[in-house]
Parts: C-alpha cells; sequence; structure tokens
C-alpha cells in the first residue's frame, strides 16, 4: 500500500504544493463538508501546541471525520515509557489518520515508516512543520494571487525558527528573492543560505531593520526574538526594541505588501499595526483550516475532483 | 627485509581476506564495524606496522572469510581508502578498494541529541552527501555531520 503521510514539505514538487493549495481555495470556499463521514482522526501532541491542535481538529470536525487522542503525554503510556512504535502501532489500530505532533526531530517520519495508516507531521521538534509551511504558501499565493518572482523579507529569529527555514525550501520552485533580517546572534544559519546557493534562490542579509529595509517587499514575514535564545542578555535588551515592526513603518511600503506572523506574537508587532490593511496574521491563522482540511483529505485518498464534485452536489 | 616478512605473513593466508591501509587510529573502529569479536575464524590484527603511504597502518587477515560488498563498504566511513585482498590456496585473487555505500544502516549514531534515533529501540539510516569529504545526513532528523563527527554505534 502507498503511504500518503505527509511528514515533510521539502520533497514536494511545485505541481503537488499548487495542487494542495488548490484544493485549500475549494475548502474556503465552502468549508463545512462531509468528505471524512465515518472517519477517525487520531491526534497525538506528545507535545502540548494548543493552537495547532485546536486547527487540526477543527478542520477534521469540519469534514465529519471524528478524533481521538491526546493533548498531554503525562496522561499516556509513553510516561511510563512506552516507545514511540508502540503507541503509534497501537493507534493506527483504531484510526485511519494520525495527526502527531512530537518533541523529538524525524519522529514523524519514522512513525511513517512503521504503519500504513497515514501520518500528518504537525511538528517534530525544531525540525519540520510543514503543515504551517502549507498555510504560509497559501496565504502568501492569496494575498499576491501568485507564488512566483516574490520579495520576501524574514525578519527576526531565523536561526531557531523552523517555520522560516521550511518556507525557504518551500520557495525554492518560484523564484523568490529572500531578504533575511536578524541580529548577528539569530541570523539564517549557513545550512540554509548554502541550501539557497544550491538551489539558486536570492538573497540578501541585513541586521538593521527598518523602513528601508521592507519598503520593496511583498510579504514581510515576522518571527518571534526569543528572550531563552541569547546567551548575553543585554544583547537582548538591544535587539527586543529594534526587531519590532510600528504601523509608522508601513507608509512607504508596497501597496500589495502583507505581514505575516505564525503566532504567537509577543513584542515585535506593534498592536497598531493590527488595524492596518497590511496586517494579514489573523487571517493567515484561518488559512490554517483550509490547509489542514487539504492535508487530510489529501493523505486519505480524497483528490482534488472529489473536492469540487462534492460541491456541486451541495449546490 | 621487514617489507618481505610482512609479505609473507600475508601470503600465509591460504584462503580469506586481508584488508590492508587501515590508518592505524581507526583500526579497532574497523574490527568493532565488521563484528570481529563475535567470529570464530582465525584472526590476525596487526598494529603500528610500517607503511610507505601511510607511515603506520593496520592490517587485519581473516581466514575463510570473504566479504559481501555491503558487509566490507561499512568500513568506508571510517577506513575510505582501505585495500582488500581476496586470497584463495595463498594466492591473491583479486585486489579492491572499499567503496562509500550510498546509505548507510545502523553504523552511525546521530550527533543530533534530540533525533528520533537517540531516543527510541531502532536502526539509524545516514545518506552520503559527498563521498569525498565524507559528509553524512541523518534519514530522519536531516542532520549533517563530516568524518571526523562521526561516531559508530
Amino acid at each position: 500500500m502507498e503511504n500518503r503521510s505527509f511528514v515533510t514539505i521539502s520533497g514536494h514538487s511545485k505541481e503537488n504544493i499548487l495542487y494542495l493549495i488548490e484544493m485549500a481555495k475549494q475548502f474556503e470556499k465552502c468549508t463545512n463538508r462531509n468528505l471524512l463521514q465515518g472517519k477517525i482522526v487520531a491526534t497525538l501532541f506528545f507535545e502540548p501546541s494548543t493552537r495547532t491542535r485546536l486547527s487540526f481538529e477543527t478542520a477534521a470536525n469540519r469534514l465529519g471525520a471524528r478524533v481521538i487522542g491526546f493533548t498531554d503525554p503525562k496522561v499516556t503510556s509513553s510516561s511510563k515509557g512506552e516507545s514511540l512504535k508502540d503507541t503509534i502501532m497501537m493507534v493506527s489500530n483504531y484510526a485511519d489518520v494520525i495527526v502527531m505532533r512530537h518533541y523529538l526531530e524525524g519522529a514523524a517520519k519514522y512513525a511513517s515508516e512503521i504503519t500504513n495508516t497515514p501520518i500528518v507531521n504537525a511538528g517534530d521538534g525544531a525540525h519540520q512543520h510543514p503543515s504551517q509551511t502549507l498555510l504560509d504558501l497559501y496565504s502568501i499565493w492569496k494575498t499576491q494571487g501568485t507564488l512566483e518572482n516574490l520579495n520576501i523579507v524574514l525578519a527576526g529569529d531565523l536561526k531557531y525558527g523552523r517555520t522560516v527555514h521550511s518556507l525557504i525550501m518551500a520557495m525554492r520552485h518560484f523564484n523568490p528573492t529572500f531578504h533575511f533580517i536578524a541580529p548577528k546572534e539569530l541570523e539564517m544559519p549557513e545550512e540554509y543560505k548554502l541550501y539557497c546557493h544550491e538551489h539558486h534562490i536570492k538573497y540578501t542579509e541585513h541586521t538593521e531593520f527598518n523602513e528601508k529595509s521592507i519598503a520593496d517587499a511583498d510579504i514581510i514575514y515576522m518571527t518571534r526574538v526569543q528572550r531563552e535564545r541569547f546567551t548575553d542578555l543585554m544583547e537582548y535588551e538591544k535587539m527586543k526594541n529594534i526587531y519590532i515592526l510600528r504601523n509608522e513603518m508601513l507608509n512607504c511600503t508596497r501597496p500589495n505588501v502583507r505581514i505575516l506572523h505564525p503566532l504567537p506574537r509577543v513584542n515585535e508587532i506593534n498592536y497598531d499595526v493590527d488595524d492596518n490593511p497590511k496586517a494579514y496574521y489573523f487571517q493567515q491563522a484561518q488559512n490554517g483550516l483550509y490547509a489542514r482540511q487539504a492535508i487530510l483529505c489529501d493523505v486519505l485518498g480524497i483528490t482534488l475532483n472529489d473536492v469540487i464534485n462534492d460541491m456541486k452536489d451541495k449546490s | 627485509m621487514s617489507e618481505n616478512k610482512q609479505e609473507l605473513q600475508v601470503a600465509a593466508l591460504k584462503d580469506g581476506t586481508v584488508i590492508d591501509h587501515i590508518p592505524c587510529d581507526k583500526l579497532f573502529m574497523v574490527v568493532q564495524i565488521l563484528g570481529l569479536e563475535d567470529m570464530t575464524n582465525n584472526i590476525t590484527i596487526g598494529f603500528n606496522l610500517d607503511s610507505k603511504k601511510l607511515g603506520k597502518k593496520g592490517i587485519i587477515k581473516i581466514a575463510n572469510k570473504f566479504f559481501s560488498d555491503d558487509e566490507i563498504n561499512r568500513i568506508s566511513i571510517v577506513a575510505p581508502h582501505s585495500k582488500l585482498n581476496i586470497i584463495r590456496d595463498y594466492e591473491v585473487i583479486e585486489k579492491r578498494e572499499v567503496q562509500m555505500p550510498d546509505v548507510l544502516v545502523g553504523i552511525v549514531k546521530c550527533i543530533n541529541p534530540k533525533c528520533i534515533t537517540n531516543n527510541e529501540p531502532m536502526k539509524t539510516i545516514f545518506h552520503v552527501v559527498d563521498k569525498d569529504k565524507c559528509v553524512v545526513r541523518c534519514h530522519y532528523c536531516d542532520k549533517e555531520q563530516v568524518r571526523n563527527e562521526i561516531k559508530i554505534i
């Protein structure tokens, strides 16, 4: 049996990414479906993540599936020393698809190799978070009308921010120009710059975050600068007020620019930006629902045609 | 004279395999990778022997043992330029160099403590990214490591 697991975005072809985006679009048109009626979706959260879990569970519920799972590994056998393999084998007997979040890197890939039940990676440590990437791509596509030839500013913590790393890899098909803006301590790791070279992705690097550095952007992708990442807290105190996006900085930006953020934000986007039509982070989170509906359907073998025909039946 | 003696020792094997030109500091890793501790064959291990190429080298002679490519290529990760002599009836019938395989299963330990392979009872899998520089990438967490970082399980 072909395992249709969704564990990483970097392996997806351009066609496949556009296909999933098209499917997400269909779900945005009509969200409540019964495409997964009779199916059981297991959400195994070995590490708590309220936002991602709620988004996946909402997606499952709006597709007519039922949801089982746990939100905290403390209440499961893994706290008794059960291996991941045993947990996955056990749950495979019950569920049609397993959505899993794990604190260990590579956990989802391993799970997908030991069971025929499709696995959806809802984040594995600092490694991958592909459903976040798909919703980021969908948000970019929706606000810009295309994924091709865009100017994308990535600002904040580029060292540990897995969402920005996955985004770079997924965008390689679409000829982007990236602008990495980060303090020295949190600059883009060498391996991703090397990845850009290998895939002929254009990028520039800056440490200054100001009106000038965002003037040409089509997308400004903000990430949180976390206090615990700094060895020198003096440095953190200096940095935390530099990498803040304020409303007045947006005056000279392009009219089509949109501000994205994987959320939760702390103080890197000032609250006065929220009412600016260029702010898009809350809609972005909503797009997560449609992206995850598309992912759940795809791993369960439901095609774009099925989704389109299902809507015709409704109207 | 001493050169001759070494030749003689090699030739003294009736049937089996001689692994030559092993860097001294990697000799016992090679022993471990090939699982020689668990063999009942007659095995000679030479350590700190003189070598024109390496200065000092290690050598292993295993009687009545003929490795498959998959078995022997596992040592390429620590001793990439080792030479293999296949002996039958006191004659060297084949000489070859070990080849770096594309995939290493159950040999290398991942350096990432948060990798699933370091926390589950499972085999590691590494993809060889660069055979010359000996760069390997973990199949699970994608972390890359180079030769001097590599630890054998």
